[in-house]
């Protein structure tokens, strides 16, 4: 069936320069040879290695310059660094971050990032995405919430400094196809959702789809506790009523709107000490790229995961002397 | 081979036949369409059908097609009206479709063009859509539903017929010279439309792709549901300064109040689009690079071969000298003893 014809003269030439045509003048040199390899007598033509080069140079002209450095998924490292620059300050001076088992993540290769999940507007989110790219230079991709996606400025904003949306294909290709670092907080919006009450008691980690994702994709999950999120936006009341009106998951009314008014009191945190603990990997024992995983399985890992975050805490909430101080 | 077209007077159409006239395999070729092709055409053989093909049966039962090549789905909803849009999409794919597997059809190979619209744009939507993936949101327009409709006429037909091959590929937004889809009008304006507070990633498939594409699986047997688009995406600010224009903004909320009133001075952005420059769409292509299918342009590239041919129109002041289907001198170069072809 693949037979092509001689290429012939166009029937009016001139009449019409289409890219169809350009397209048959750029195949040309490809069908040439093509027809010479079909002859059984043919030699292999010999490769011309100057031909390759101008080829190479050719595409690379016309390889289309880009004006931003979006990457696929939306992050820009312009925006990042930007990012960066302002939160440090926030990050050092602030929260006065201090990480414990930095060496636990990998320099190279994919990895699941596994959090706890603290503060009516989180903190802990950028605090680790921020001091994760400060202290090993390696991008993070924060899988979040698509709630944002929709809200405008926010959601590009949110996009451009390396928030993805949860979905389990975009964590897949994340850390399979392009073996980054992603960050998810299993508990989602339970945890942010919750009452100062109840600060430092882990909700339930969702179905586990965290787990199936990395043994999926193969690689490790890396759990981090948190330690300083509750108190940087503690929320004293909730509003479901008003939630259900705006659809939001839910209305917070927060210790820093006494403080800094009702407006900036959603985004300004209280200078709680931010103390990260990174546990030791987490390695399944299982064949990568399988479309179904046990559900026992999945759910006792996920469950031994969530029990790992919440003894670090505990520990690290036994020798802690203050929230402001550490 | 012997081939039919549907949608010869669309550039898809026109150009398809145009490649396959140049094929020694290839027999015969028939198109079909309501208006005139857009090219010189050779041997191809132009009937002047309804939208909704009612006598395609007799067509192919009296040319023997072995091969049907469905290029004629409207996805552009600012150019049709609804009902007429519904009779081409959805009526037309179901008599397609019911020619292709009445009894003792000669028809072995179905290729059909399709939209990565299906997949719709939602704040819910995956960065990457997949074949098997559908779509987030209820489809709440018009021509996605019918989208919808022909797809799964087609998904139902490959079931029937398991000895026919049949290849869906749904394209990506298409850059072209010689093209007019709601972007490239968007493009075409002094100033660009975005939605304020949006910068979607999007991603193009250059008209060179659509057409090496389709005929790639017309003459491969590939059957199967492919997307076809450039690799990579860029947000949409950064295609407009590509293509060398200033935006202006669309409010974010009540924006079809707003589209709506800029339709006085000619500008119609249909609600699919609206959606796209909100939370665009970017699909996997491994499938049909797996296939053997490699697109020549990324989808950046493509928008810069746009732009550069935006440049050229720009300075010539105008648009090229199109082409005019006349079917008197096209019956004389098809049939005239006069006419010295060329062996």
């Amino acid at each position: 069936m693949e037979t092509d014809p001689p290429p012939g003269e166009h029937p009016w030439p001139g009449v019409i320069e289409s890219s169809t045509d350009r397209l048959r003048e750029a195949l040309l040199p490809m069908r040439r040879r093509a027809q010479e390899l079909d002859r059984p007598d043919a030699q292999p033509p010999a490769l011309d290695l100057a031909e390759l080069v101008d080829d190479a140079e050719a595409s690379a002209e016309e390889r289309a310059a880009r004006r931003s450095d979006v990457d696929d998924w939306g992050r820009s490292e312009r925006v990042r660094s930007v990012a960066r620059a302002l939160y440090d300050p926030v990050y050092r001076h602030w929260f006065r971050t201090e990480w414990d088992g930095l060496e636990h993540i990998p320099r190279t290769g994919g990895a699941l990032l596994v959090a706890n999940h603290a503060g009516a507007i989180p903190s802990d989110a950028p605090v680790i995405m921020h001091g994760i790219e400060r202290e090993l230079e390696r991008p993070v991709y924060g899988l979040a919430e698509n709630l944002f996606r929709s809200v405008p400025v926010v959601g590009t904003l949110w996009n451009r400094a390396g928030g993805v949306p949860a979905h389990p294909d975009n964590a897949y290709r994340l850390l399979h196809d392009d073996q980054a670092l992603a960050l998810v907080f299993p508990e989602g919006e339970k945890a942010t959702g919750k009452l100062y009450a109840d600060r430092y008691q882990l909700r339930r980690f969702g179905r586990g789809g965290f787990v199936e994702i990395a043994m999926r994709a193969g690689v490790p999950i890396i759990p981090i506790a948190v330690m300083g999120g509750e108190e940087a936006m503690p929320m004293v009341w909730k509003s479901p009523r008003i939630a259900r009106a705006l659809k939001l998951p839910y209305f917070p009314v927060v210790a820093n709107q006494f403080l800094f008014g009702p407006i900036l009191g959603y985004l300004a945190p209280l200078p709680a000490k931010f103390r990260l603990r990174v546990l030791p990997p987490i390695t399944f024992d299982v064949e990568p790229d399988q479309p179904r995983y046990s559900r026992a399985l999945v759910m006792e890992k996920s469950e031994a995961i969530r029990q790992q975050i919440q003894s670090a805490l505990y520990d690290m909430l036994r020798h802690r002397r203050s929230p402001w101080f550490g | 081979m012997r081939v039919l077209i549907t949608g010869l007077g669309t550039l898809w159409g026109s150009h398809l036949a145009q490649q396959l006239e140049e094929r020694d395999d290839v027999e015969i070729v028939v198109g079909l369409d309501t208006s005139d092709p857009r090219v010189p055409l050779q041997r191809t053989e132009f009937v002047r059908a309804d939208t909704s093909y009612s006598l395609l049966h007799r067509i192919v039962e009296a040319t023997q097609i072995d091969t049907i090549l469905h290029t004629h789905l409207v996805i552009d909803s600012t150019t049709e009206s609804r009902r007429q849009m519904h009779e081409s999409n959805v009526i037309g794919t179901l008599n397609l479709l019911a020619a292709a597997g009445a009894p003792g059809s000669t028809v072995r190979r179905v290729v059909v063009k399709s939209s990565t619209m299906i997949y719709g744009a939602t704040h819910r939507d995956p960065m990457f859509f997949r074949e098997d993936m559908h779509r987030c949101g209820p489809a709440r327009t018009p021509v996605e539903r019918s989208l919808l409709e022909v797809e799964s006429f087609v998904s139902d037909f490959a079931t029937d017929n398991p000895d026919i091959d049949v290849t869906l590929l749904r394209f990506a937004n298409v850059f072209g010279d010689d093209l007019d889809t709601p972007l490239i009008r968007c493009l075409r304006l002094p100033l660009v439309p975005y939605v304020f507070g949006f910068d979607p990633r999007v991603q193009f498939v250059h008209q060179t792709d659509v057409v090496g594409a389709l005929l790639y699986a017309v003459t491969h047997s590939i059957p199967g549901v492919y997307n076809v688009a450039g690799a990579g995406s860029q947000p949409w600010s950064e295609v407009c300064a590509v293509v060398g224009k200033d935006r202006w903004p669309i409010p974010p909320v009540f924006t079809g109040i707003a589209i709506d009133a800029l339709r006085p001075l000619g500008i119609r952005i249909p609600p699919e689009t609206i959606d796209l420059l909100r939370f665009g769409r970017v699909v996997d292509t491994t499938a049909i690079t797996r296939s053997g299918y490699h697109c020549r342009f990324t989808s950046p590239e493509a928008v810069e071969a746009f732009a550069q041919n935006e440049r050229l129109r720009r300075a010539l002041g105008g648009d090229e000298p199109e082409y005019r289907y006349e079917r008197d001198v096209e019956q004389f170069f098809r049939q005239s003893s006069a006419v010295v072809r060329p062996d």
